[in-house]
């Protein structure tokens, strides 16, 4: 048991650090720190422009999406690799956030089903963050439920024509392209009738209009679809097998252990060591340290856990299961301390002016941000499902629409 | 990165449960429930001979020399196996109290019974309810001799001696010394005290001019103490981790076999979520005594705040998964038939076997505190 790099790790490691060193943009290294809970926004500049100049840089030297095979735009690296790049990357790694959802989730997709021409122009310039990707999935009635999707694509000639409107959109009004699935049968079980599709989303048809969310911030889209046209060559998997394509990441994602998501326990251990409640330093009421002391365990459980995952992929193994409570606990812990820490402010824990000199509203962003976190990708009851069935072993949740034609499953309460 | 036991110490933890399963099954631990004896003497033989007991103490003492690494994973499976014998008494805490602090006659002395299972040692150091602290202890030694009622002292009815704390004469600051006390001696009288968790004993004793000798220096008692503590909350925080396992393995387990209204009860959400929780606490309480146990192995300066989290991280653990152990049981859960209720009990023995939960809250977040400190110094 032991926290060393092998002799191959340490002389990566090493490679990897020297190059970011030279060439990282340092200048915004202090306020990437800094950045909180929400998208970063850079006082400095455009955070995309940013984002996209240190992808384009790190593309250019062969670090970008460094675990793609080398035709893709990436190195061919070891998922080890992939960890030690992230530990280095450190704060730059914020600077990523925008390409995770197509370099994640959507490249591996195209690899596995995109026509041979298609990886070809699409991967690399996918790779190198000059072309963004957004991920259609969810609709306003299939979020937990995504199977019960309703946007229409039907086959007109050798296109495809869609209808209908996405929402939760990541990204969708600053990328370029689009993965959608849609419902090409509703004569069949749901899952049944689903069909992959990309398209460019500066199409016509394809309209985007921002969601102002709890925080003020807009991070998320609605996309509506009007008589979209989709050439068939741009279908991702055979007709039908929509699911099973939306499925292709997920079987991946064990393999990408990342910094590991933050729970906030840093910003309250400092906020609690430097705060006088009027009554004495915070750190200094039992009540405190009690709360303290288990949100110290949840984040150090989270991190070591992350440990055992990355030593078995240093072993060249396949991770345990034991990744998946990461955003389940993470989610429920920033919500938690975030409330604490208002708690703690009193009656101006109600200001969210970031010059207050109480912890520059940091945690009133955590306190705004934080339900996101418990639903986004998965809400925290789905995710306990997924415990509960794929690491436990307990059966499946009955459903009142197994093996229902999707037009013939109820929506409404009689 | 190896953040993990090796194959060699995964294949001791297999052995162990092996083992365990044939000398510790369930008939083993209700005999000690139910029967009149203290512990499983049978058992602590045969833990013995197999090395158990001597993994991480030294060769020269008795011992395998193995290391601690190997020492925690057999702490898991006796966790696991809710074990009726006087593993965190005598291996935990009395032998690491001598390997810190003896001298190399006292070493010699006893560290090779302990390993072989001849001798059961233990520590006197709570009086009454509350908070232990050096102004809290009323035992006193003069000239050598020990005088004072110690309770509840774990295994204190079959241990053969004990380290005995004892408050220091003098005025200002309260300061405590070491003993070590023969029971068997005159000046000793014992008795064996109902507890919440009969397949481990408490004792009453109290001691009347007992002949005593000093462990450690004279006053250094509660630092001797603390830093004993640290060590062995790491391998109490394996058999609870090894506990909350079973625990949720038995509830998973019953929640497949029970059917109500037409299905499995393990197949309706209030059921799988809950299960679902108690995995997420065992996943964090086992991640955190890995770095225990990296601490404990290596002797890292680390170790005082890897304990610290190991400690609660498992404490909580075993008492969540536990107590709903019992609720997905229903009110079969609360038989005494059922065995839900011995995972029940060791988890709240467990809970206050080196300090309550609170305590080591505290001491953690001065731990995470003296790091914080120290990074910005």
């Amino acid at each position: 048991m032991n926290f060393d790099d092998t002799p191959q790790e340490a002389s990566f490691r090493a490679e990897v650090r020297a190059w970011i060193a030279a060439n990282a943009p340092t200048e915004l290294h202090a306020e990437l720190e800094l950045a909180g809970y929400g998208q970063p926004a850079l006082r400095s500049g455009d955070v995309l422009a940013a984002s996209k100049a240190w992808q384009k840089k790190k593309a250019q030297s062969g670090w970008a999406c460094l675990h793609w095979p080398e035709d893709c735009g990436g190195r061919g690296a070891s998922p080890i690799e992939r960890v030690i790049w992230q530990q280095e990357e450190g704060a730059y790694g914020k600077l990523a956030s925008i390409f995770l959802i197509g370099q994640g989730m959507i490249g591996p997709t195209l690899m596995a089903y995109a026509q041979e021409p298609h990886k070809r122009r699409y991967l690399p310039p996918l790779a190198s963050g000059e072309e963004i990707w957004c991920q259609l999935f969810s609709e306003p009635v299939a979020g937990s439920d995504l199977a019960g999707l309703r946007t229409r694509a039907e086959l007109v000639g050798d296109e495809w024509v869609i209808n209908g409107q996405k929402i939760w959109t990541s990204g969708a009004h600053y990328s370029d392209y689009g993965m959608i699935l849609t419902r090409t049968d509703p004569s069949v079980v749901k899952h049944d009738g689903l069909t992959m599709f990309f398209f460019d989303m500066k199409s016509p048809g394809v309209e985007v209009r921002p969601i102002k969310q709890v925080n003020g911030q807009s991070g998320f889209n609605e996309v509506f679809f009007t008589d979209l046209r989709v050439p068939d060559h741009q279908r991702l998997g055979a007709v039908g097998q929509g699911w099973r394509v939306s499925l292709t990441t997920l079987m991946n994602e064990r393999m990408s252990i990342g910094a590991g998501m933050p729970t906030g326990f840093p910003d309250l251990l400092d906020f609690c060591c430097e705060f006088d409640t009027g009554d004495g330093l915070a750190i200094d009421d039992p009540a405190v340290r009690s709360r303290l002391a288990t949100w110290a365990v949840r984040t150090s459980g989270l991190k070591y856990t992350a440990y055992r995952s990355i030593s078995a992929l240093s072993k060249g193994q396949i991770p345990g299961p034991e990744n998946s409570i990461g955003k389940l606990v993470a989610g429920q812990t920033l919500q938690e301390i975030a409330m604490f820490a208002l708690d703690l402010q009193g009656a101006s824990g109600v200001l969210v002016d970031a010059a207050q000199p109480s912890a520059a509203a940091r945690f009133q962003a955590m306190l705004l941000r934080s339900p996101a976190t418990r639903i986004e990708g998965g809400t925290d009851e789905i995710l306990r499902n997924i415990i509960s069935e794929r690491v436990l072993g307990l059966p499946a949740d009955m459903r009142a629409d197994r093996g229902l034609p999707f037009n013939e499953i109820p929506v409404r309460a009689r | 990165m190896d953040f993990d036991f090796s194959p060699e110490q995964r294949q001791l933890k297999d052995q162990a449960r092996r083992f365990l399963g044939d000398h510790c099954d369930r008939s083993a631990v209700r005999a000690v429930l139910d029967g009149p004896q203290s512990h499983d003497a049978k058992l602590w033989q045969g833990l013995a001979a197999q090395g158990y007991l001597g993994a991480a103490i030294p060769e020269a003492y008795g011992g395998l020399g193995a290391g601690y690494l190997e020492l925690c994973v057999i702490a898991e499976e006796l966790g696991r196996a809710i074990a009726p014998v006087p593993f965190s008494s005598s291996i935990a805490i009395a032998a690491e109290l001598l390997l810190r602090a003896g001298s190399e006659e006292q070493k010699r002395r006893y560290l090779p019974g302990l390993a072989s299972g001849e001798l059961i040692g233990t520590l006197a150091l709570a009086e009454r309810a509350g908070q232990v602290t050096p102004g809290s202890l009323n035992a006193k030694a003069a000239r050598g001799l020990v005088t004072g009622t110690k309770q509840p002292v774990a295994d204190g009815d079959i241990a053969d001696f004990a380290v005995v704390a004892v408050r220091d004469e003098g005025d200002g600051t309260p300061t405590v010394s070491l003993h070590i006390v023969d029971l068997k001696a005159s000046g000793v009288r014992r008795e064996t005290v109902p507890s919440i968790d009969p397949t481990r004993s408490q004792a009453r004793i109290d001691f009347s001019q007992a002949a005593g000798e000093p462990l450690g220096a004279a006053g250094a008692g509660w630092q001797i103490l603390a830093d004993v503590y640290d060590r062995a909350a790491v391998l109490i925080a394996f058999g609870q981790v090894g506990g909350a396992d079973r625990a949720l393995e038995t509830a998973c387990d019953y929640a497949q076999q029970r059917f109500a209204f037409g299905r499995p009860i393990g197949s309706l959400q209030a059921i799988k979520h809950m299960l679902a929780d108690m995995y997420v606490s065992a996943t964090l309480a086992r991640s955190n005594a890995y770095y225990g146990a990296w601490a404990l192995s290596t002797g890292a300066s680390e170790l005082p705040e890897a304990a610290a989290s190991a400690r609660v991280s498992a404490t909580q653990a075993y008492q969540h998964c536990a107590r709903n152990n019992i609720q997905v049981h229903g009110g079969m859960g609360f038989t005494w038939e059922f065995d839900c209720h011995l995972h029940y009990r060791r988890s709240n023995l467990l809970a206050l076997t080196l300090g309550s939960l609170s305590r080591w809250e505290d001491l953690l977040v001065d731990r995470l505190c003296a790091r914080r400190a120290a990074k910005s110094n």
